[in-house]
């Protein structure tokens, strides 16, 4: 239906090996003079393709500033984003669209679906946006393993909290993303429903090779990473591989002290 | 994408509603004009089509110039002998001669039948002579046969309840005439003309009643077969005197139906430009509900965005939900416009004003021109709203109580709205005092400026909502509570939309202010120059106080007992410095009856005014650089040029005077007009104003029941009754756009509600009552309201100073009606609790625990 009409050198090719998205000294200061705060202080990191990566800190750490600079949504006051070998910072408005479109999913912690539509139109939204025809088989397949294809005419209304970010995960995936980013997923939803929540999200990666940067401040969603970066005052201060809850509570306490 | 913004729509059924009413209201109005003129022209079109019914040729009275504004025209009439030549034509069939003028039938209560604004029309039909020509049809009866005999139409017949063998009055010259009616008629295959009479006598009795003796009205001529309507023309032509000229049948036709359309269209663009009004009120509603839907959206919009919508995507979507709302709104004001063309005909005949009546039309027209333009306004409208829908970022989509982010040209906004004021400021005073400019320029300059000035006045309003709402609101806060605090503090919490809202309804308000403002500056100064004019007892009137009226009056008032002084006030058509205007006549002791400022001159002018004498206003004299003595030629309709010297020049009060362009003298003007009539007879008295002498001489006027007697306060006052009777129909037609502006304080506490639905729980847990919540909404609703009705009596005032300002030559003087206004107030603050009606309701049946975890 839309078609973005300034080509983006660089962003077709996907690089098959290597990070998907590196970032090089962020900083990002919010406001001016002596009200300044600076929520990032200098981060450099690359996503691992094919991993699940979880960035835990306290509230004010600067975690979700960093996700929305990873993510194209903010931009940083100095420093670098690449995303599928492409430098963002140059991007304009209808490049970064087109970026959006072909590599990154989100989900978000109020799980922002459209009201008016189902939940397979929800799911296949990032399509029609794009003006592309769903997989049909695809699309069968994604509603299965998000548990909807009993509630696919379902508007968000009708479902519940888990349903409808299992609907949120549907839609971040159906294009293929090179990238999804998850914002709180479970940040909205009972504990035993973040269970539910947190292996979907695993197994995506496990079954699609998906790549996934998650924030968050729940434990139990960081235990189910590849990776856990630790961010404190802007700074990442710990970088632990497969950690079950426990490590990760006694590093964040160890990190208030 | 497409299905997205039309479920949006379909999933804000209340929203959407609410957005189209504003475009359905403004769209039936431009729909309703012209169902309404459509249908007018119609009815009009087909009795004069039914006129020339197996005619080829028609023969009619030639006038030397036409004068479209005026009641006394109509062509005089030519001598009969023309008929005989004609008939002596080779080519003719068939040719016969009619009267056609006016007379008014008198009910059984000696009352004139009200024409409304139709005419008594009065012709004659000679069954005698070939009765194919008459568009006539007896539906019962026979047709009239000598002086005493008469025929009337169906309507009149069936709403008067006459029959065949029943005596009428008839309004004649000399006093009321009676007449046995023999026959009932159609007019072709409807049963009336509009509101008309049709009174029907045979030919000698009309030539007689109408002082036609050995003349014609017209003549019908029908050619033999093979003959075109062209030749028979043409050979008519040569056998014609000068004061007649002959046209085809189908020429004739179009001229009167030309006639009729010209008139019309004129009635159509008034009505047009109210419906242009309501939908630029309409067009604020819209753009400020779509701003508060798409405020409230913005987590909506930053979602697409996240997941690969382009702004292009955002506007298109926005765009495209404006065009269906647009395309459905404008079906519904295309359709409801029926409805609104049956209530415009309502209020036009609540004032008097009865149009034919016919069969509804409904032009292809009419359906595009509403729906291009209902949609073209809509999307207009929502053009604003969409791209500040596309500068929603997408990191809205995760950040809580996100809002819109100000426009890089905000920073301009303070000097466009100040620049936008000014520009609208100065093409209005460029159109009222700038010199030289064409009618249609200054029009131009004048509507522009208003609507400019309107979109001003709104832009910088913003500014003026926080110290409006605070001093409006006072009393609210005072008496009302913790409710009546929290509702001004409402009003002022958004200022822009606040605004906004209050906008739309100072528009319908400054317009009203500015009609009654000018309406009490007309009736002021006329009531001045009245009571400085008028120094006779009585007057005498036309029924309708309009219309002119049989001058034989004159002499039977003078008989009644104390009278000394009658004073005939004659008018007519003339061309006077190649200009179409209208002269009176007086008598030589009008000196008696009208006190007038000589500026050269005496009080005897009138006395001396002679055979050739004439006197004019200070600015007519001026303007045609007339001195004492200077000749004055005067053309009557029938081509006599009067030689007139002028012997006198008054000075006018403010409010105008009774006398034309030009005044001569009675003797003057009744030898050389075809048919003297008054339209006003001023009288003096012995006693002055009693009941005795009004009695007195309302009996002396027995015979002429169209003519009216009147002390000089009752003469004042109806012609005042006139000067309301228009302004009420000019607030009935302002009216609609302030429903319109009603429906946009709702649209927008509707949203506010919804918008406030956690703060709303809030409030209620922590106490508040239904009622409480209820008389929240409604104060800021009136608060909202008193803004609009601010702005608007202000706006409405200063556009009435600039008016009477500039009309102050011509007699408006600046007269504000207080109590009008005040009215205006209640009636604003009434409207503002009106449109709090629903969004009350809504916020005070909010259940407290889901408000609270609304999100």
């Amino acid at each position: 239906m839309e078609a973005v009409a300034l080509p983006v050198p660089g962003v077709v090719e996907v690089p098959q090996t290597g990070p998907v998205v590196s970032a090089q000294a962020l900083t990002r200061r919010y406001g001016e003079g002596e009200t300044a705060v600076d929520a990032l202080g200098g981060v450099s990191l690359d996503v691992t393709r094919g991993r699940l990566t979880a960035v835990m800190g306290p509230s004010g750490s600067g975690k979700s500033t960093l996700m929305h600079i990873l993510a194209g949504l903010d931009k940083p006051t100095s420093g670098e984003v690449t995303i599928a070998g492409t430098s963002i910072g140059e991007l304009n408005d209808t490049n970064l669209t087109k970026l959006r479109r072909e590599h990154i999913g989100f989900i978000f912690q109020f799980f922002n679906l459209l009201p008016m539509l189902t939940a397979r139109e929800n799911v296949v939204l990032p399509l029609s946006i794009a003006g592309e025809k769903p997989d049909q088989a695809w699309v069968a397949e994604l509603m299965k393993r998000i548990g909807l294809e009993s509630r696919s005419t379902h508007r968000p209304s009708e479902l519940s909290g888990g349903q409808q970010q299992r609907v949120a995960i549907g839609r971040a995936l159906i294009s293929r993303p090179t990238i999804v980013f998850a914002d709180e997923p479970t940040g909205n939803l009972d504990s035993k429903t973040s269970g539910e929540i947190l292996e979907l999200l695993r197994s995506s990666v496990d079954t699609y090779k998906q790549t996934t940067v998650m924030v968050t401040h729940d434990p139990r969603a960081a235990a189910i990473a590849d990776r856990v970066l630790f961010l404190a005052d802007g700074l990442i201060v710990r970088d632990l591989g497969r950690s079950d809850a426990h490590e990760v509570i006694s590093v964040m306490e160890e990190l208030a002290q | 994408m497409i299905g997205v913004a039309l479920k949006g729509l379909l999933g804000r059924k209340l929203r959407t509603l609410l957005t189209a009413l504003a475009i359905v209201l403004g769209v039936s109005m431009i729909s309703g004009t012209y169902v309404l003129t459509d249908t007018i022209t119609k009815s009009y079109t087909s009795i004069v089509d039914d006129s020339f019914v197996n005619s080829d040729a028609v023969i009619s009275g030639k006038v030397a110039y036409k004068n479209n504004n005026s009641d006394t025209a109509g062509a005089p009439a030519f001598p009969a002998a023309v008929l005989a030549k004609v008939k002596q034509l080779p080519d003719v069939a068939a040719a016969a001669g009619t009267i056609a003028d006016q007379a008014k039938l008198i009910g059984r209560d000696g009352k004139v039948i009200s024409t409304a604004d139709g005419s008594p029309i009065a012709v004659s039909v000679d069954r005698r002579n070939d009765l194919r020509f008459t568009p006539l049809k007896l539906s019962s009866g026979q047709w009239p046969v000598g002086s005493r005999q008469i025929a009337i139409d169906k309507r009149t017949a069936d709403t008067k309840h006459y029959a065949v063998g029943d005596t009428i009055g008839l309004a004649a010259d000399e006093g009321v005439r009676r007449f046995r009616i023999t026959g009932v008629a159609t007019f072709g295959s409807s049963s009336s003309v509009g509101a008309s009479t049709i009174a029907v006598f045979d030919l000698p009795t009309a030539q007689h009643l109408f002082n036609k003796v050995g003349k014609f009205d017209g003549i019908q001529v029908a050619a033999k077969n093979g003959v075109t309507p062209e030749k028979l023309v043409s050979e008519i032509r040569p056998l014609l005197p000068p004061t007649a000229k002959v046209k085809t049948a189908e020429a004739q036709t179009k001229e009167s139906v030309d006639d009729v359309k010209s008139a019309i269209g004129i009635f159509q663009k008034v009505l047009l430009g109210f419906g242009i009004l309501a939908l630029f009120v309409g067009a604020f509603v819209i753009a400020n509900t779509l701003s508060i839907t798409i405020a409230q959206r913005v987590r909506e919009f930053a979602t697409l965005r996240t997941i690969g919508s382009s702004r292009r995507q955002v506007l298109r979507s926005v765009m495209l939900e404006a065009l269906v709302v647009g395309l459905v709104a404008s079906l519904l004001g295309l359709f409801l416009g029926l409805g609104i063309a049956k209530g415009l005909n309502a209020l036009f005949s609540a004032v008097g004003v009865q149009f034919p009546k016919g069969d509804t039309v409904f032009a292809a027209r009419t359906i595009i021109v509403s729906i291009v333009v209902g949609v073209g306004v809509t999307l207009v409208a929502s053009l604003r709203p969409a791209i500040k829908a596309t500068r929603v970022p997408p990191i809205a989509a995760v950040r809580e109580g996100a809002t819109l982010p100000v426009s890089r040209l905000s920073r301009f906004g303070p000097i466009v709205s100040i620049l936008t004021l000014a520009v609208g400021i100065l093409l209005l005073v460029y159109g009222i005092f700038g010199s030289g400019l064409t009618i249609a320029t200054r029009l131009v300059a004048l509507g522009f400026g208003t609507l400019i000035l309107f979109v001003g006045v709104s832009l910088n309003a913003k500014r003026a909502v926080r110290p409006l709402a605070s001093v409006l609101g006072w009393p609210g806060a005072h008496f009302g509570g913790t409710a009546g605090t929290l509702a001004r503090e409402n009003a002022m919490r958004n200022p822009s939309r606040t605004a906004a809202t209050a906008s739309a309804l100072m528009i319908g308000l400054a317009l009203i202010t500015f009609v009654a403002i000018l309406g009490a500056g007309l009736r002021s100064s006329f009531g001045d120059a009245v009571n400085k004019l008028f120094v006779a007892d009585y007057a005498v009137t036309a029924e309708n106080g309009f219309d002119p009226f049989t001058s034989h009056t004159d002499a039977a008032v003078a008989k009644a007992a104390g009278v000394t002084a009658v004073s005939g006030i004659r008018g007519g058509d003339a061309r006077v410095f190649g200009k179409n205007t209208q002269v009176t006549a007086v008598p030589p002791n009008l000196a008696k009856t009208v006190r007038i400022d000589w500026s050269k001159g005496s009080v005897s002018v009138p006395s001396q005014l002679g055979r050739d004498g004439a006197f004019v206003d200070k600015d007519y004299a001026k303007d045609h650089h007339l001195l004492i003595g200077s000749p004055i030629a005067v053309e009557t309709p029938t081509a006599k040029v009067l030689h007139l010297r002028l012997k006198g020049i008054f000075d006018p009060p403010k409010g105008g005077s009774p006398f034309g362009t030009v005044t001569m003298s009675t003797a003057t003007f009744d030898a050389n007009y075809p048919k003297p009539r008054n339209f006003m007879t001023l009288i003096n008295i012995r006693g002055g104003v009693t009941d005795a002498n009004t009695a007195r001489l309302d009996a002396s006027l027995g015979a002429f029941p169209d003519a009216k007697i009147q002390t000089a306060s009752q003469f004042k006052k109806n012609q005042e009754n006139d000067i309301n009777l228009t302004l009420n129909v000019l607030y009935g037609l302002l009216g609609l756009s302030v429903i319109i502006s009603l429906f946009g304080v709702v649209n927008t506490l509707v949203l506010s509600v919804f918008e406030r639905t956690r703060e709303i729980g809030m409030l209620r847990a922590v106490g508040m009552t239904r009622r409480d919540v209820r008389r929240m909404i409604r104060h800021e609703s009136i608060v909202t309201a008193l803004i609009g009705g601010a702005l608007g009596i202000a706006v409405g005032v200063f556009l009435a100073v600039l008016t009477t300002q500039a009309l102050s030559d011509e007699g408006i003087v600046l007269a504000i009606p207080w109590r009008t206004i005040a009215v205006f107030v209640i009636g604003t603050i009434l409207a503002g609790m009106l449109a709090a009606v629903l969004p009350a309701r809504r916020a005070s049946r909010l259940n407290v625990l889901e408000a609270l975890q609304y999100e």
